[in-house]
């Protein structure tokens, strides 16, 4: 499938807006633009004949008349950004993003242990060090992971030395504004975390305004031998947005990497993680909540790659969708050959709270192995009848049952989000999303604890 | 005798019954399960409703809690006087009805406590009492849950959440306890439950017997009734009663099984009597 020609210029241009062949960059740097360039011209966006994207349409993105934004994108106060980011005033990192830019004025620096560096990606990029190279180009592209390698500017690289332990969270804040025409951005964050280092990152995305705009972010994560990585990703862009996020992470051996997921906006949302369980006894925990109403589209599509012996993986994800929403799931599980004594679980939950709501749910199980565990299970449906009798035959009326219940299935997700400080705004935003909030939030306060 | 009388009023001048249920059909998914149910129930009286499998005793517990699922397509529910069928769920449970289910639902996230909590301020805010504050709740709860001889962590734990069969029913007669319903309605209770367990719930249920509180017991076997002795016997074949009496009849089909009880003969909507 190749670009329309229209997109064709639009993109050729963006690469040459981002000074994406400049001589003044380093060799290698343009070696990989220039390979994602060509792989993505010869490609083009996927259609919904391609095998991953068959349920997900992409004419949104691909007419969409989108820039890269000029630097700046408005005024914003430090008071604006405390209101954005989820719960009080916490200890943590803030490393501020506006329209795919660092804003340093905005950010909130603490010290940090000796061993870690954390701080824009540009400062990456502009180095003559090739030793990144095998950092941003090992995974499988797919035609949005090239669009950012060529197009990338900015983001956040985190590194960390052996026994390193960042004992506060890194939040990362990419906030878009809204712009004429319509911006895109496209975040590239690089975490690499040495041996038996230790550190939880949030990646949270939102949105200004209601206006449309277009954000391709790519993650890539390599968690050293032992080494213990939390990583959490809010997402919550405005109502005409389209997303897409990979997060790419390879684990070490004896490795702990968990990657929480809570997406509540966007019209269109993609979200593809691709785990690679690299050394033995590594393990891996995806666990998901996506919401869905209106028009909303959210797609999910994970990979868990068991490729070494005595791996422990498990992966939740729930979806709730109302309105005309829709909710795409699939998980690829794969054991090589070599990954004997894997132990993996998934499922994957849809409650469907109106008949125009639609989820897709495919677990999709490649096992070379013999000697392995590995278990899936999936649901789409609506609330079950028997509880809700279950809990009016007690007194309580429908609409708090059904937001009672409603609430409890998202809390299956939420209450692994171990973050200190973090669920509860997440709830609190989970009891603003729900459509019978009010009489929940009575329920809540009247039996609180 | 109070326990068939054909009408809400009863000529012998007792009062007015609590519940009152003429000509009863109900059907799920189409399929006819009652056909033609008549039952007065009055205040201080104790009924079993007894029958084999498939004979529509939990429908008529279910109807009478009003669930959804089962379509009634004839015959009348009166509570207190007025129209059952009219009032939703919560509505029935805030006028004091009560059903113990024979599968209890379980409730991830959210607590054992606060869902009595939220059941139970329910109900009293209904009946214009003040709703109770944490400590006396607590207080309140505490006493029931040694009623039943429950655990106490398991308030903490989410609702039936893991619960063992035994643990399942015992949180439903302590709900019981604590709603203080004027009918209650146990949906074979006692089944999968060891003799033990079985006296523990029994108790529960005979302290709360009182002349303002009807019990209506749902059970296949009679051995619940030894414990629970009830004032009439009433048994079920093929959705409608069939033999009415006093506890000697739950004893006589304990001795010679349902074989014996045959469906009416008379069409649907029949009003067939013992």
């Amino acid at each position: 499938m190749t670009l329309p020609a229209e997109t064709r210029d639009r993109y050729l241009a963006a690469f040459e807006r981002i000074g994406g062949s400049r001589k003044d960059r380093p060799l290698w740097l343009r070696r990989l633009r220039e390979n994602a360039l060509a792989r993505f011209l010869e490609t083009g966006f996927p259609t919904v004949k391609h095998e991953d994207w068959k349920y997900t349409g992409l004419a949104s993105i691909e007419q969409g008349d989108f820039e890269t934004a000029e630097p700046g994108g408005g005024d914003l106060s430090p008071a604006d950004i405390a209101g954005i980011l989820p719960g009080e005033e916490a200890d943590r990192h803030v490393l501020v993003f506006l329209n795919g830019r660092y804003r340093p004025e905005l950010s909130i620096r603490r010290p940090l242990p000796p061993g870690a560096h954390l701080g824009s990606l540009t400062g990456a990029l502009g180095g003559e060090f090739d030793g990144l190279v095998p950092y941003f180009s090992r995974s499988k592209e797919t035609a949005f992971t090239d669009l950012n390698t060529m197009l990338m500017e900015d983001g956040v690289f985190l590194h960390l030395a052996k026994d390193v332990r960042v004992p506060e969270p890194v939040h990362l804040l990419f906030l878009m504004s809204p712009a004429a025409p319509p911006a895109m951005a496209h975040p590239r964050n690089l975490i690499i975390a040495g041996e038996n280092s230790e550190v939880a990152v949030v990646e949270q995305y939102a949105g200004r305004g209601d206006s449309g705009y277009f954000v391709n972010s790519v993650t890539d994560i390599a968690a050293g031998r032992n080494a213990t990585i939390s990583h959490y990703r809010l997402q919550e862009e405005g109502p005409a947005a389209c997303y897409v996020a990979a997060l790419r992470a390879r684990q070490g051996a004896g490795s702990r990497f968990a990657a929480h997921s809570a997406s509540f906006g966007g019209l269109l949302s993609r979200h593809d993680i691709h785990v690679v369980l690299d050394g033995e006894r590594a393990e891996c925990l995806l666990n998901g909540l996506y919401l869905g109403n209106g028009r909303q589209h959210v797609d999910h599509f994970t990979t868990i790659e068991h490729a070494k012996p005595s791996g422990v993986s498990r992966e939740y994800y729930n979806g709730i969708l109302n309105d005309r929403a829709r909710g795409v799931f699939r998980g690829r599980l794969i054991v090589h050959r070599d990954a004997q004594k894997t132990d993996a679980r998934q499922t994957n939950r849809n409650l469907l709270l109106s008949r125009e709501s639609e989820a897709d749910s495919r677990p999709q199980l490649e096992i070379h192995a013999d000697d392995v565990k590995c278990t899936h299970g999936a649901t789409v449906g609506p609330l079950d009848e028997e509880k809700l009798f279950y809990i009016r035959s007690r007194g309580i009326d429908e609409a708090s049952a059904k937001g009672l219940l409603t609430y409890a299935f998202a809390g299956e997700i939420l209450r692994r989000f171990d973050l200190p400080g973090f669920r509860g705004p997440l709830e609190e935003k989970l009891l603003a999303w729900l459509p019978e909030t009010q009489q929940v939030q009575e329920f809540l306060r009247e039996t609180g604890k | 005798m109070s326990g068939m009388a054909a009408g809400p009023i009863d000529e012998q001048g007792k009062g007015n019954p609590m519940l009152s249920i003429e000509n009863l059909h109900a059907a799920i998914d189409g399929k006819p399960i009652l056909r033609g149910v008549n039952l007065s129930v009055r205040a201080g009286e104790v009924h079993a409703v007894m029958g084999p499998n498939g004979s529509g005793k939990s429908t008529l517990a279910n109807v009478v809690a009003g669930r959804e699922q089962y379509e009634v397509t004839a015959g009348s529910i009166r509570y207190d006087g007025r129209d059952l069928l009219q009032m939703p769920p919560e509505e029935r449970a805030k006028e004091g009805i009560f059903l113990a289910f024979q599968h209890p639902v379980e409730i991830p996230g959210v607590t054992n406590l606060s869902f009595l909590k939220a059941a139970l301020n329910a109900v009293r805010k209904h009946r214009g009492l003040q709703e109770l504050d944490v400590m006396e709740f607590r207080e309140m709860v505490l006493e029931r849950i040694r009623l039943v001889e429950m655990d106490e962590q398991l308030l903490l734990r989410a609702v039936n959440d893991g619960f063992s069969g035994g643990e399942k029913k015992r949180n439903e007669i302590l709900q019981l306890a604590v709603l203080e319903p004027k009918l209650a309605i146990l949906d074979e209770t006692d089944s999968g439950l060891d003799i033990d367990a079985l006296k523990v719930v029994a108790k529960g249920v005979n302290r709360l017997r009182s002349p303002e509180r009807a019990i209506v017991v749902v059970t296949h076997y009679q051995r619940l009734l030894n414990y629970i002795v009830p004032d009439f016997v009433h048994v079920l074949s093929e959705g409608q009663f069939v033999r009415s009496g006093g506890r000697e009849l739950a004893l006589e089909l304990e001795e010679r099984g349902y074989g014996w009880i045959h469906a009416p003969e008379t069409a649907d909507g029949g009003e067939a009597r013992p």
